[in-house]
């Protein structure tokens, strides 16, 4: 980890932190865990994705956390914390640090925009740089759709993009790899919904490449169970 | 149970002789437990019941009450709508500290008014948690109606969770509550429904909320409440009694939360004679929308051998408040069906909203909730389907004038604008775009007259209420302008009031939903110069 990251990271709590008492802005809090079971290659795998704030109205703490699970191991691991300023009426302006535990330690300094677009479609939009000076960014997009007050369908989109190859990850350039993704969920009350889904992932350009030489596919299709809470 | 003891206290209360009066009057603000429709919660309690004890004062009378706080946190009362110097006037920040605490806080003011008020906590969410109660101020000279017998009916709305966690829940996901929303059935059918160019409203339409991030099914922002008439439940069903050949004064306050009502007594006509305790011109109507801490008081002439249901629809259509009018004790009448949910149309939103500029007005609009209620929208719209010449009479602003002109018809000296504002989605609300907390005190200086424009720029219906001043309702009666101490402005709707400014001091101006004064829709006024009295 280089030291300037962890520094800006740091230095980003700390400007947020004394602006959430200040204010008088009461503080309020939320978590919301999706972790479900899936089956990659005959081997079930576990995943989470889960993200909360701590905060008041305009200034909050920011974190998220995504990741795999398999046999025992983590196949894939990281953790975000962020600062998050409210810009405008439905956007919020981020910034901090990710740091990956898995696939292996790596460390970076985060961009990014979270908030409610046109049409009721969550976005969450970052851009990453990583200790090593590569560039990246994610684009992810859930929108709703209501079959009833609780089942309710959520399509979502999930875009990768990479500054440059890194064959060691395969990992091409530019638009690296997409997921569509369809979760029916069942809120039996708002903090407890379990659900399943169904998701495509596609690899692009040299990352399609890579993943072949290893795989022989370029993209994969799951079918996932799980349980998203909110509190 | 004890609810149900306050219901009675304060039916019969209203029964006894002004010979009871006192000068001091001592009220204890505690915690009690709370059995409403099978669940027990904490709520507090004045002198041990919610609502509390009705104060009967008289016109002219100097008043002093103790409010002893035995709960451990701070605790206020306010006096709603009664005209006194600034510091007796129960807003923690703004009037005094508030009271700690195991502390005792004596309020002295003069009652230089008469009519119907109600008090209530003034710190936090305390209000929900039961802390309100009626004040009857006779007047020094006869009323200028007729009536035999009368009786209070406060309104509530019981949350059944602490507001505390409803607020925290709503900052969570500001729909967390609302289980109305449209679904893909519901387009589907209006689809089907819809023919040749009417499809395409339809998909528009759903297209320009979607383009706004907003939900026309966002009537409330909290569901889960019990609806109360005197502290009892619909199925307590509070018990009103007459006797044969009586005009009865029916003294309705609103002291909801949350929770706008519509109110009709099906077999009555009901004359509305005061409206926020001052004499109207007489107004015979079926039905009155009463929004939160508004007051009305009507008379009606119950026909012997009848009974009465009282129905107080909340305007969401989630359920009612109901009480019952006879001459024995808990007899029932018919219970009036509850009409559909409304739905807010887009022609509401046609004001602030320039990113929609397209929507021709009416063009989307879905009145399917309104079809067989139309009353729902009788405050918003000053042009009124009540005129109608079918359906029932519904009162509207358009039909309040004041009995007698006020002393000060001064045209105003300046008009100062306050749009509400607020953010859906983050779950808070502001005047001007900004929250009481970043905001500045608004100043009046004394002896001027301002003309307050209110523009609504959200959703939702905003009752505001303005401490120590008066506010002349701006409603096109001139000189017999009625005045009100709390005004609702509907969505998209711009309404006017002025207001002499004749009392020093500084005071609370703020939205009547709880959750909206908490969460920034509110302001300090300070009234510069004038002399305290």
């Amino acid at each position: 980890m280089k030291p300037r990251i962890l520094l800006a990271g740091a230095l980003a709590m700390a400007t947020a932190l004394p602006v959430l008492a200040a204010e008088g802005d009461p503080i309020y809090n939320y978590t919301l865990i999706e972790a479900d079971i899936t089956k990659i290659d005959d081997e079930a795998v576990g995943e989470w994705d889960a993200q909360g704030w701590v905060g008041g109205d305009y200034n909050r703490f920011w974190w998220k956390t995504e990741g795999e699970f398999a046999d025992g191991d983590f196949e894939d691991a990281e953790v975000q914390a962020l600062y998050s300023r409210y810009i405008s009426k439905f956007w919020d302006a981020q910034f901090g640090v990710r740091y990956d535990l898995e696939p292996k330690g790596e460390s970076y300094g985060v961009i990014g925009l979270q908030g409610l677009a046109p049409y009721f479609f969550e976005v969450d939009a970052a851009a990453f740089v990583s200790s090593s000076g590569d560039l990246s960014a994610r684009f992810e997009a859930t929108g709703e759709l209501l079959f009833t007050q609780r089942l309710i369908l959520e399509p979502g989109i999930a875009l990768d993009f990479y500054a440059e190859d890194d064959p060691s990850r395969q990992i091409g350039s530019g638009l690296s790899t997409a997921e569509y993704s369809a979760q029916l969920r069942y809120e039996f009350t708002r903090g407890f919904a379990p659900y399943v889904a169904l998701a495509y992932k596609e690899a692009y350009g040299d990352t399609a490449d890579f993943q072949q030489m290893e795989t022989g596919d370029a993209d994969e299709t799951l079918f996932k169970i799980g349980l998203r809470t909110m509190f | 149970m004890r609810s149900k003891l306050a219901g009675l206290l304060i039916a019969t209360s209203a029964l006894i002789a002004p010979a009871a009066l006192a000068d001091v009057y001592n009220l204890e603000i505690d915690q009690f437990e709370r059995t409403v429709d099978g669940k027990t919660l904490k709520g507090i309690s004045i002198n041990g019941t919610s609502p509390g004890p009705l104060l009967r004062l008289r016109e002219g009378e100097d008043v002093t009450i103790n409010v002893t706080n035995t709960l451990d946190v701070d605790t206020s009362l306010h006096w709603h709508g009664i005209i006194l110097q600034a510091d007796m006037d129960g807003v923690p920040g703004i009037s005094f500290d508030g009271i700690a605490p195991g502390e005792t806080y004596t309020y002295n003011f003069t009652a230089n008014q008469s009519g119907t008020y109600w008090y209530h906590g003034h710190s936090a969410l305390q209000e929900q948690e039961g802390v309100f109660a009626p004040i009857i101020i006779e007047p020094a000279e006869a009323d200028p109606f007729e009536y035999d017998r009368e009786h209070v009916i406060i309104l509530a709305d019981w949350l059944n969770e602490s507001p505390y966690k409803a607020l925290a829940n709503l900052k969570k996901r500001s729909n967390y509550y609302n289980y109305n929303r449209r679904t893909v059935f519901d387009l589907w059918r209006d689809w089907t429904n819809a023919e040749g160019d009417e499809k395409t409203d339809v998909i528009e339409e759903r297209l320009a909320w979607g383009r706004m991030r907003m939900d026309p099914t966002d009537i409330v922002d909290i569901s889960g409440y019990s609806f109360l008439v005197n502290g009892e439940t619909p199925e307590d069903n509070w018990s009103g009694l007459f006797e044969p050949g009586e005009k009865v004064r029916l003294r309705f306050i609103n002291a909801a939360a949350m929770t706008y009502f519509d109110v009709k007594i099906p077999g009555l006509k009901m004359t509305v004679v005061q409206a926020d305790g001052q004499n109207i011109e007489p107004v015979a109507v079926d039905e009155f929308p009463i929004a939160i801490a508004e007051t009305f008081d009507v008379i009606v002439e119950p026909e012997a051998g009848q009974s009465y249901t009282i129905f107080a629809a909340a305007k969401d259509r989630s359920g009612y408040a109901r009480g019952t009018l006879s001459e024995i004790p808990g007899a029932a009448a018919e219970i009036p069906k509850l009409g559909p949910r409304p739905e807010l149309t887009m022609a509401a939103m046609g004001d602030g909203h320039s990113d929609h500029g397209a929507m021709a007005e009416g063009n989307a609009v879905n009145m399917s909730g309104m079809a067989d209620e139309m009353s729902t929208d009788a405050h918003a719209g000053h042009d009124d389907m009540s005129k109608m010449d079918h359906g029932p009479k519904v009162l509207s602003y358009a039909d309040l004038r004041a009995l007698s002109p006020y002393s000060d018809r001064r045209a105003p000296d300046r008009e100062v604008e306050l749009r509400l504002t607020g953010n859906m989605e983050r779950y808070f609300w502001s005047i001007n775009d900004v929250k009481f907390g970043d905001a500045g005190p608004l100043e009046f200086s004394y002896g001027e007259r301002v003309r307050i424009t209110f523009k609504n720029e959200t959703m939702m219906e905003h009752p505001m209420h303005l401490h120590g001043l008066w506010m002349d309702l701006v409603n096109g009666e001139g000189d017999m302008a009625p005045r009100k101490h709390t005004i609702t402005i509907g969505p998209g709707e711009t309404i006017s009031a002025d207001v002499t400014v004749d009392a020093t001091g500084s005071w609370a101006f703020h939205c009547h939903i709880l959750q909206h004064a908490a969460t920034g829709m509110f302001r300090q006024v300070d009234v510069i110069g004038g002399v305290q009295q």
